[in-house]
């Protein structure tokens, strides 16, 4: 028992909710392995916010609808009040606590949820239409640089474009369902286009 | 007979055939054929029967508006009744039946209902039900139920799969033919974003068929040509997509619109999705929907081999099919004449062309007698020949009653009646329409189109759908109408890019609603209007003296329309000959109302990808496939799926529960608490937020600190309830109930978000975040003391307290609280740990008699001890005062959410239905949601009642049967002996007592 105990704390990061699922469709789904998530309200105005959100994930307070990254950190908007921050899953609780000693005394919230999310990359040139099939946002000219909060069939989602294709995140309870759902639009022959 | 012709047909390739069976018949049809047009050159004219009397049944149509040509489609898991043969693409394998015969197609026993047709007349089947009473149930309903109804429903799950796809665009364009290329060539090359649904599998509707025979041409061009250059124009334009075999089915507010693509309903088999359901968000639709042909109103005009005109020259020109050698047409316009025309050029006979017009002096009628054809004006058809098969026709004055003035023998009847536009797209939506007395038809009325958001139309119309219906306006209708939809949304004009088309000019037609226009009672019974639901001129008539003056009250009486059709067909007709009946014209009459869908839409394409694993999102906690791997029994709570118990090698669900309750109370048990809600409320104001969330005080919690708290709505009525944790001077962790997390999440939201937007308070629902292991039982605190890591103890840990720590290595936050009465400690791991630590419990538990219990374990100890549940004990209509939970309702504070609505006078009122125990005098289990019975009986003559069982188990723990109840003036009757009502059998009688039936002094929550 003790070492089994002993792997599970020592391991570097934890597996993926599903195990690292991959689906070869007419584009690629893979569960990525989790990834650092700070969940943040505040207002964008609180004095010392851009420069803790800069000091934490290295890139400036995102405006509506953006999302910035810079080498597998970023941030996102969220909404008027909300913002996450993606950073490395092991740097968040240091990350965290520094953030919150920088802004200590404002008003904010801000909280580790990477445990409470599944994340999947949906890759290669038809990528797009997977999304197409379950979230009712017009990708035409939804570029790099932008995020999404919509819904994919019947639950919350969050995506922008990363790479060959697009990164989903989802609530982990339902991590299963999501992976049904982006193997049953990426079937071989059932391209859009 | 029907056959196929030895040359032509357009959309046919003589070099591939396909092998298919009709009723067992094995048939052979070529790529391209309809299903309609196979069996037409197989000389299977007989494809079903109709509804209410089983008159014999083929087509009347090619297309979609087909009321007749329904077949069940398929077999076994691929079955699918009601299926038009018109629209059905033909393949390899294809299995079909017809429907609604009995026994056979060619024999139909229920055809006998036709020589009743006198004693089953307009609205009998509201009439059975009126005299004499018993007749309905014992007579009239097994024969309607034997005689009546379509195709077979289905048994077996369906093989196919289904999706949905979201689309988005500036233009929406409704309708292939050439009004629809015209429009999206202008739109697209304006740069709209434009979206183009063909129903077919092919572009260009009536005018390339009517091209191939007229000799029109458009911008010099063959319109077959022509609208291949568009098409291909349009392929090089990136903002323009093209999709066929694409019904818009439904359009809705804001440019929202359904559309049905069959993608794999000719491929079966082929993996494809069959039919995939696209949601269009359009700025603007655009419907060039053509128009559909109306029948003539003729005595016999349902027997088989009376088609209408443009759908006969369709199976001649696309499939090269023929119906006979013969066909008279008859005709109250120009268009029909293509038809004869048509024939006379494929080498077939057409013995008269009957026009009941006084004169036919166009090019068409011209042309016609040009080529040798008999045209006889002022004429009529007075009774079609033949029963399952044309054999000739009477002739007759249109002026007179019917008196026969010659009989010629023929095959077929091409009729027409003029056609109506396809209005419907434009309709669903509120566009209204307005009476066009020149084709006698309703067109949509452009100053009152449909509108959307700023006011603007929603829906434009182009082409024939716009009562453009000669082919040479329909271009320059198309491009003013899509000009109009470029300025719309808001793009600069080109200069017009005017089409020409030379087409034969039209005469005008002239309405016939009855064929003679006198025709007697004996005419008018046998002439059809709905050929799906036999109603007759007769019946509508018959509706009209009965009083059924309303269009939409003699639709439902008489069934017209109302059929798989919708009446395509028999809907301006049927109007014409009410409004006739009632002495009005036909725009006071009126239109029943168009509703979506356009043509049926398969279940299938609507559930989308919605079955099977996916068919609902299913929330699993990370120790989730450990329950599996233990062979857990689960029950939903919202989406989760919890245990409900952990039943071992031959143990009942029962057994197995009362296992885990006395384990759990003798030794050790271990609950997954995962779904558990967890809401974390920071800011320099939540303590005040919470104050006003909660009934009772939780800014006083010190840190380190849980309470138990009730939420009520502002009615006052309870609505979740959970132990709140103070986590520090700003921050706090409310717990809810399984499935009220996201519920109380947003409630929370609400109030901070409209009411208290000034208050400094965030929340976040971080319910998945944490996995939570409830160890529960005598054992508890050595498991965790096993387990290792933080002091645990009665001292350093107290009931209702939390401590962060670490146990066996993992960082946990361990709260001291319980839900079951027995020592209980909730620990909270970081939901990627869950299943390693829940594993690490069930091991150093083995020897401390450790089992994992699932839901129903959990409610029996809450009940044992009397607390309540939010769903059992509340129902919306309970507040917290009448679960005796005063004393978690704090008297100092001002207010509350629910305080002001707690003070209403029946909520406050003294006698209101207060929760007690009951415990049965046989020691039997109550059955759920028993009645607590009072003397006497209400006015209604049910007996009285004072209460009612919230909970009722049977108790492990006592060896009897436990229960908590609401009864009036509860608390103040401990000790009555009351009655509750059972299914069967007498009352039960039951003593009522304290609501907590274990432990009542509360000393094992301390070990």
């Amino acid at each position: 028992m003790a070492k089994a105990l002993k792997k599970a704390l020592h391991a570097k990061t934890p597996r993926p909710t599903l195990g690292g699922v991959e689906f070869e469709g007419f584009a690629h789904v893979a569960e990525c392995a989790p990834v650092g998530m700070i969940l943040l309200r505040a207002k964008f105005d609180v004095a010392g916010l851009a420069d803790a959100v800069k000091m934490a994930v290295g890139v400036d307070l995102p405006t509506r609808g953006q999302i910035l990254q810079n080498k597998g950190q970023g941030a996102a908007w969220m909404s008027p009040d909300e913002y996450l921050l993606i950073l490395a899953y092991n740097d968040v609780s240091t990350t965290l606590a520094a953030f919150n000693k920088a802004l200590a005394g404002s008003h904010i919230l801000a909280i580790d949820v990477s445990d409470a999310r599944a994340v999947f990359d949906v890759t290669g040139l038809k990528a797009a239409q997977v999304l197409t099939k379950l979230c009712p946002v017009d990708l035409s000219n939804f570029d790099k640089g932008h995020i999404r909060r919509t819904r994919a069939a019947q639950v919350a989602v969050a995506f922008w474009r990363e790479g060959m294709g697009f990164r989903l995140v989802c609530f982990r309870s339902v991590a299963g369902y999501v992976m049904g759902l982006l193997t049953h639009s990426a079937q071989e022959g059932s391209e859009l286009a | 007979m029907s056959t196929r012709l030895a040359t032509g047909g357009r959309l046919i390739d003589r070099s591939l055939f396909y092998d298919f069976q009709f009723n067992g018949k094995n048939l052979r049809g070529f790529f391209g054929d309809s299903l309609a047009s196979a069996l037409l050159a197989n000389d299977q004219v007989l494809m079903g029967r109709s509804f209410k009397y089983h008159r014999p049944r083929s087509v009347v149509a090619a297309g979609p508006e087909e009321p007749n040509a329904l077949v069940n489609l398929g077999q076994g898991a691929r079955l699918e009744p009601n299926q038009r043969a018109t629209v059905t693409e033909l393949f390899d394998g294809l299995f079909a039946a017809s429907q609604n015969h009995w026994p056979s197609l060619e024999f139909d026993v229920g055809s006998i209902n036709s020589r009743l047709a006198a004693f089953l007349p307009a609205g009998f089947y509201y009439k059975t039900f009126m005299f004499p009473r018993s007749f309905w149930k014992h007579v009239f309903e097994p024969i309607i139920r034997q005689s009546a109804g379509l195709g077979k429903a289905p048994k077996e799950r369906d093989a196919d799969r289904y999706e949905c796809a979201y689309a988005f665009c500036d233009l929406l364009i409704v309708g292939g033919g050439i009004s629809g290329i015209k429009a999206a060539l202008v739109a697209g090359q304006a740069g709209l974003r434009v979206l183009v649904l063909e129903q077919t599998a092919h572009w260009g509707g009536r005018a390339v068929v009517d091209g191939r025979i007229d000799g029109s041409l458009i911008d010099g061009l063959a319109p077959e040509d022509w609208v291949e250059k568009g098409l291909s124009t349009l392929a090089k334009l990136k903002n323009v997509t093209l999709r066929t075999r694409s019904t818009g089915a439904g359009v809705y507010d804001h440019g929202y619109v359904l559309a049905d693509e069959r993608v794999a309903d000719h491929t079966p088999g082929d993996g494809r999705p069959k039919h995939r359901l696209w949601r269009i968000r359009a700025d603007r639709i655009l419907t060039a929907t053509g128009a559909i042909e109306r029948p003539l109103t003729f005595a016999g005009n349902d027997v088989p081999g009376v088609v209408l005109a443009g759908a006969l020259r369709d199976y001649l020109i696309n499939y090269a099919v023929s119906l006979g050698d013969r066909t008279v047409v008859v005709t109250n316009n120009d268009d029909a004449y293509r038809t004869a025309i048509a024939l006379i050029d494929a080498g077939l006979s057409v013995p008269a062309i009957i026009d009941a017009r006084p004169q036919a002096l166009g090019d068409l009628p011209n042309a016609a007698r040009s080529k040798g054809i008999r045209v006889e004006t002022g004429r009529a058809v007075a009774l079609v020949k033949g029963g399952k098969r044309v054999t000739g026709v009477s002739i007759c004055l249109q002026a007179g009653e019917g008196s026969v003035l010659e009989e010629i023998d023929c095959d077929a009847v091409a009729m027409s009646g003029g056609w109506s536009p396809v209005v419907h797209l434009f309709s669903h939506c509120g566009g209204k329409l307005s009476w066009q007395d020149e084709g006698a038809f309703f067109r949509p009325d452009a100053a009152r189109p449909p509108i959307t958001h700023d006011g603007s139309p929603m829906v434009l119309v182009a082409g024939a759908a716009n009562g453009v219906l000669w082919a040479g306006d329909c271009l320059a209708d198309a491009e003013a109408v899509a000009q109009t939809a470029i300025k719309l949304a808001g793009t600069k004009v080109k200069r017009a890019t005017v089409s020409v088309m030379t087409a034969p000019s039209e005469t005008a037609m002239v309405p016939v609603w009855v064929m003679p226009q006198g025709a007697g009672l004996g005419l008018r019974a046998k002439m059809w209007l709905d050929f799906q639901n036999d109603v007759k001129v007769s019946d509508v008539q018959l509706a009209a003296r009965e009083g059924f003056e309303s269009v939409e009250h003699t639709k439902r009486y008489t069934t017209l329309g109302m059929a798989t059709d919708q009446g395509k067909l028999s809907n301006i007709n049927g109007l014409a000959i009410l409004a006739n009946a009632l002495g009005e014209d036909i725009p006071t009459v009126g239109t029943t109302t168009f509703r979506p869908p356009y043509t049926p839409v398969t279940i299938g394409a609507l559930a989308g990808e919605a079955r099977g694993d996916i068919f609902q999102p299913l929330r699993r906690t990370p120790m989730h496939g450990w329950h599996e791997k233990m062979g857990a029994y689960f029950e939903p709570v919202g989406h989760w799926r919890r245990p409900y118990c952990y039943p071992r090698a031959s143990e009942s669900h029962e057994q197995a529960v009362y296992r885990e309750v006395l384990n759990t109370r003798n030794a050790l048990g271990i609950l997954d608490a995962s779904t558990l809600g967890k809401v974390i409320v920071k800011g320099p104001d939540a303590g005040r937020f919470l104050d006003m969330l909660y009934t009772g005080v939780m800014s006083s919690l010190p840190i380190g600190r849980c309470r138990y708290g009730l939420m009520c709505n502002e009615n006052g009525f309870l609505s979740d309830d959970g132990v709140v944790a103070r986590v520090d001077e700003n921050t706090w962790l409310c717990h809810t109930t399984s499935g009220g997390a996201e519920r109380i999440h947003g409630h929370m939201e609400d109030w901070l978000q409209c009411e208290w937007w000034d208050w400094q308070v965030y929340t976040a629902n971080v319910t998945e975040q944490y996995s939570q292991v409830a160890v529960v039982g005598p054992n508890a605190r050595k498991l965790l003391n096993k387990l290792g890591g933080m002091d645990v103890s009665q001292n350093t840990l107290p009931f209702m307290q939390w401590a962060d720590g670490t146990l066996g290595g993992f960082s946990v936050r361990v709260y001291r609280i319980s839900f079951s009465g027995e020592l209980s400690y909730e620990i909270a791991v970081r939901a990627s740990h869950g299943m390693e630590f829940w594993e690490a419990c069930v091991d150093a538990g083995a020897e401390l008699d450790l089992m994992p219990y699932g839901t129903e374990a959990l409610h029996i100890m809450r009940a044992e001890k009397g607390f309540i549940m939010i769903g059992d004990e509340t129902d919306g209509t309970v507040i917290p005062q009448d679960l005796n939970l005063a004393w978690a309702i704090s008297k100092k504070k001002t207010d509350y959410l629910g305080k002001r609505g707690q003070q209403r006078s029946f909520l406050s009122a003294p006698d209101r239905w207060i929760l007690v125990g009951l415990e049965t005098i046989d020691r039997s289990v109550i059955p759920d949601g028993a009645y607590i019975v009072a003397d006497g009986e209400n006015s209604n003559g049910q007996r009285n009642v004072q209460g009612r069982v919230t909970s009722t188990y049977y108790s492990p723990t006592l060896g009897r049967g436990i229960a908590m109840g609401l009864l009036a003036n509860g608390a103040r009757r401990l000790g009555d002996i009351v009655e509750l009502s059972v299914l069967k059998g007498a009352p039960v009688k039951a003593k009522v007592v304290n609501q907590v039936f274990y432990d009542k002094e509360g000393a094992k929550s301390n070990g």
